[in-house]
C-alpha cells in the first residue's frame, strides 16, 4: 500500500510540474514575442513587411539603422544623446543625494531627525503627477523650459530611493567604523564620502542602475516641458513617431526606431540581469 | 523604522555632532521644497483660479472659489461628466490588468519558491518575465500599436489565415483597446509582482510549511492556511502600490491611442485628462482640480496601506486569516 501511495505521489508530482513548466514557458514567450517581432521586423525592407508575416529575419537590418539614424525629421541620435545625459546626471544626482540624506539620519541625533523621517516616509506615496501642474507653471514663469535643469535637479529628493539607502546602512554599516574615522581626525564629509559611499557601493550601483532606467523611460514631464527639436528625449520623439502619419513611413524605420529607443535598457539588462532583479526586493517592505 | 529607537553613540568627548546631521538632508528637503512641495501648494491654489489659454489670449488668472470642482463633477453638452468617466476608465483598465497580474505573480511565487517542486531554470524565467518592466512604455505600446495596426503583423495573419476577410481597426474598437493596455500593464507588472511575493513568502518561517506537512496537508490546503496568511500584509501593500500606480496610468494608452483615448474617450485615465488640460491650453485651473481630485484618491490609499501594515504587523499570525 505504502509502495502505491508513493507512485501516486511521484505521478502528482510530475503533473504538477509540467503544468507550472508549461505555464512559465506559456508566460515566457508572451513576454517575448511581441520584442522577437520588433526585431525581425527591424530586419525587413517595408515591401516586406507590407507583403506579409514571417517570424524569419531578413537581411533589411542595416539599411533600416541608416534610413533611422538620419532620419531628417526624427533625429534618434540626438534623442538618445539627450536621454542619455539627462539619465546619466539624474542617476547620479539621485544616489548620492539619497545615500548622503540617509547617512545624515542615521547616523546623527538631532531634534528633526525623527520628523525628517517621517516626513520622507509620508510622502513617498505620492504620485509625482500630483504637483506637475504647479512645476510646470513655476518652470515656464522662471523660463526654464528646453532646458535640462527642471528634469534633473528634482531627482536630488528621491524618497523611493532614500528608504531603500537608509535599509540598507542599517544593515551594513558599523557605527565603529564611523567612531574610528573620527578618532583618525576625519572630517565628517570626508569619512562620508571615503569610507561610507565605498560600503555602500552594491546599493549605489543597483538604484544608479533603476534611476536611470527610469529617466530614460521617463515621458509625462519632459514632454510638457520640452518642445525644441533639438533637445527632445527618445520617449518624445516615439511620441511623434506615432502622432505622425504612419501610413507614410517605412514601417522598417519605425520598428528600428522603437528598437533603438529601447536597447541600451535592454543591453544593460541582459548584462546585470541578476543583481537587478536581487535589487528590486531589496528595498521593499519586509514581512 | 525599529532602528529609531535604538541609541547609538553620537557624541564623544562633549563634541556635537547633530549640526552635521542637518547639513546631511539639507540638499535633499531644498530640492523636494522647491520642486514638489512648493508646486504642490501652487497646484492646490492654481484649482481655485480660472487661468488658461484660449488661441493667443490668455484668460486670468480670477479667482473664482470652488468653481473648477464644480465644473469638473458637472455634465457635458452629451450628458456625461467627464472626471467621473475617466476615474471609472482608469479603474476598469487598471482592474483588467491588475487582477491577473496579482493571481497569476501569486501563482508563480509559489512555483518558484516550492521545495517540492524544485523547478530548474529559475533564473532564466525570473530574467524573462521581469524584463518588460525596464522597457520604455512610450515605446513598448508604440510597438503594439504597429503591431495590431490595420496594416500590422496581426491582422495580415488573420487575413491570410481566412478568419477575416477585411482588415480590423482594433484601435477603433473599445473592448480591444481596454485589453490590449491591460494586457501591457499585465505584462510590464506581473514579474516584478512575482519576485516581491517570492521575496515575502521566503521571509514565511520554514518551520510553518515543514509543520504543515507533517500534519498531512495538502498544496493546496498549505497554501490557503499557511502560505496566503502569512503573505497577508505583503499583498496587501503590493495590491495597494499597484493601485496608486494604476491611478497614474499614463504613457502606455497615452501612445497607443495618440493622447485620444479612443474610442469616444472610453481608455482615457485621470492622468491623461490632467495631461490634456496642461498640453493643449495651459488650463492651471483645471489641471489644478483634477490633481486635487488625484491627490485625495491616492492619500487615502496611502492611509489606508499604512494603517493596514501596522494592523497587521501588531496582530499574532493565526488572527491574520481574513483577506
Amino acid at each position: 500500500m505504502n509502495n502505491k501511495e508513493n507512485t501516486r505521489g511521484r505521478i502528482q508530482l510530475i503533473v504538477a510540474r509540467t503544468v507550472a513548466y508549461a505555464i512559465l514557458i506559456f508566460l515566457s514567450i508572451l513576454c517575448l514575442f511581441s520584442f522577437y517581432m520588433l526585431i525581425i521586423n527591424s530586419t525587413r525592407s517595408n515591401a516586406q513587411l507590407q507583403a506579409g508575416f514571417t517570424l524569419m529575419p531578413n537581411n533589411n537590418f542595416f539599411v533600416n539603422l541608416k534610413n533611422a539614424w538620419t532620419d531628417a525629421s526624427i533625429n534618434i541620435p540626438r534623442g538618445m544623446l539627450n536621454s542619455f545625459l539627462i539619465a546619466a546626471c539624474t542617476s547620479v544626482l539621485t544616489t548620492y543625494f539619497s545615500a548622503l540624506t540617509a547617512y545624515g539620519i542615521h547616523v546623527y541625533r538631532f531634534k528633526l531627525r525623527k520628523f525628517a523621517f517621517y516626513f520622507i516616509l509620508a510622502v513617498m506615496m505620492i504620485p509625482p503627477q500630483v504637483s506637475a501642474v504647479g512645476f510646470i507653471q513655476l518652470m515656464y514663469k522662471l523660463k526654464l523650459t528646453n532646458n535640462y535643469l527642471p528634469l534633473i535637479l528634482p531627482s536630488i529628493a528621491a524618497p523611493v530611493v532614500f528608504f531603500y539607502m537608509k535599509q540598507y546602512l542599517e544593515s551594513v554599516l558599523p557605527m565603529e567604523m564611523v567612531e574610528a574615522a573620527r578618532m583618525d581626525g576625519a572630517n565628517e564629509f570626508y569619512t562620508f564620502n571615503r569610507i561610507v559611499l565605498p560600503i555602500m557601493k552594491p546599493a549605489l550601483a543597483v538604484q544608479m542602475i533603476f534611476s536611470f532606467v527610469s529617466s530614460w523611460n521617463n515621458y509625462f514631464i519632459p514632454a510638457l516641458l520640452l518642445d525644441k527639436a533639438e533637445m527632445k528625449t527618445v520617449p518624445i520623439m516615439i511620441a511623434q513617431l506615432r502622432s505622425a502619419d504612419y501610413s507614410k513611413f517605412d514601417m522598417g524605420k519605425v520598428y528600428m526606431f522603437i528598437l533603438l529607443a529601447i536597447l541600451p535598457v535592454l543591453i544593460v539588462y541582459i548584462i546585470l540581469s541578476k543583481s537587478i532583479i536581487k535589487g528590486v526586493t531589496a528595498g521593499s517592505v519586509k514581512g | 523604522m525599529h532602528s529609531m529607537n535604538r541609541k547609538k553613540p553620537s557624541a564623544g568627548k562633549g563634541v556635537s555632532y547633530a549640526k552635521w546631521g542637518y547639513l546631511f538632508i539639507l540638499p535633499f528637503f531644498i530640492a523636494y521644497i522647491c520642486f514638489t512641495l512648493i508646486p504642490q501648494l501652487m497646484t492646490f491654489y492654481n484649482s481655485l483660479f480660472e487661468n488658461y489659454r484660449d488661441g493667443l489670449t490668455q484668460v486670468g488668472p480670477n479667482f473664482v472659489g470652488l468653481k473648477n470642482y464644480v465644473k469638473l463633477f458637472s455634465p457635458d453638452n452629451s450628458g456625461t461628466i467627464g472626471m467621473l468617466k475617466y476615474f471609472g476608465n482608469t479603474i476598469v483598465l487598471w482592474l483588467l490588468g491588475a487582477v491577473p497580474q496579482i493571481l497569476v505573480a501569486l501563482l508563480l511565487a509559489v512555483f518558484f519558491t516550492s521545495y517540492r517542486l524544485n523547478l530548474k531554470g529559475q533564473q532564466f524565467f525570473k530574467t524573462v518575465i521581469y524584463m518588460p518592466n525596464l522597457i520604455m512604455a512610450a515605446a513598448f505600446s508604440m510597438l503594439f500599436f504597429t503591431l495590431f495596426s490595420p496594416v500590422g503583423p496581426v491582422n495580415q495573419v488573420l487575413l491570410s489565415a481566412g478568419w477575416i476577410d477585411k482588415s480590423i481597426d482594433f484601435l477603433a474598437l473599445k473592448v480591444p483597446v481596454r485589453l490590449l493596455i491591460s494586457l501591457m500593464n499585465f505584462l510590464m507588472w506581473f514579474g516584478n509582482t512575482t519576485i516581491l511575493l517570492m521575496a515575502g513568502i521566503q521571509g514565511i518561517d520554514q518551520s510553518m510549511f515543514e509543520a504543515a506537512e507533517i500534519d498531512g496537508a495538502s498544496s493546496l490546503q498549505v497554501f490557503f492556511r499557511v502560505t496566503l496568511p502569512l503573505l497577508a500584509p505583503i499583498l496587501v501593500y503590493t495590491i495597494i502600490t499597484a493601485m496608486i500606480g494604476g491611478l497614474q496610468m499614463f504613457d502606455v494608452p497615452q501612445i497607443l491611442t495618440n493622447a485620444k483615448g479612443t474610442p469616444d474617450r472610453t481608455s482615457m485615465t485621470m492622468v491623461m485628462y490632467l495631461n490634456n488640460y496642461l498640453q493643449t491650453s495651459k488650463n492651471y485651473g483645471m489641471a489644478g482640480a483634477v490633481s486635487v481630485v488625484l491627490f485625495i484618491v491616492s492619500a487615502g490609499l496611502s492611509l489606508f496601506v499604512y494603517n493596514s501594515l501596522s494592523r497587521q504587523y501588531s496582530q499574532a499570525p493565526r488572527r491574520r486569516n481574513r483577506l
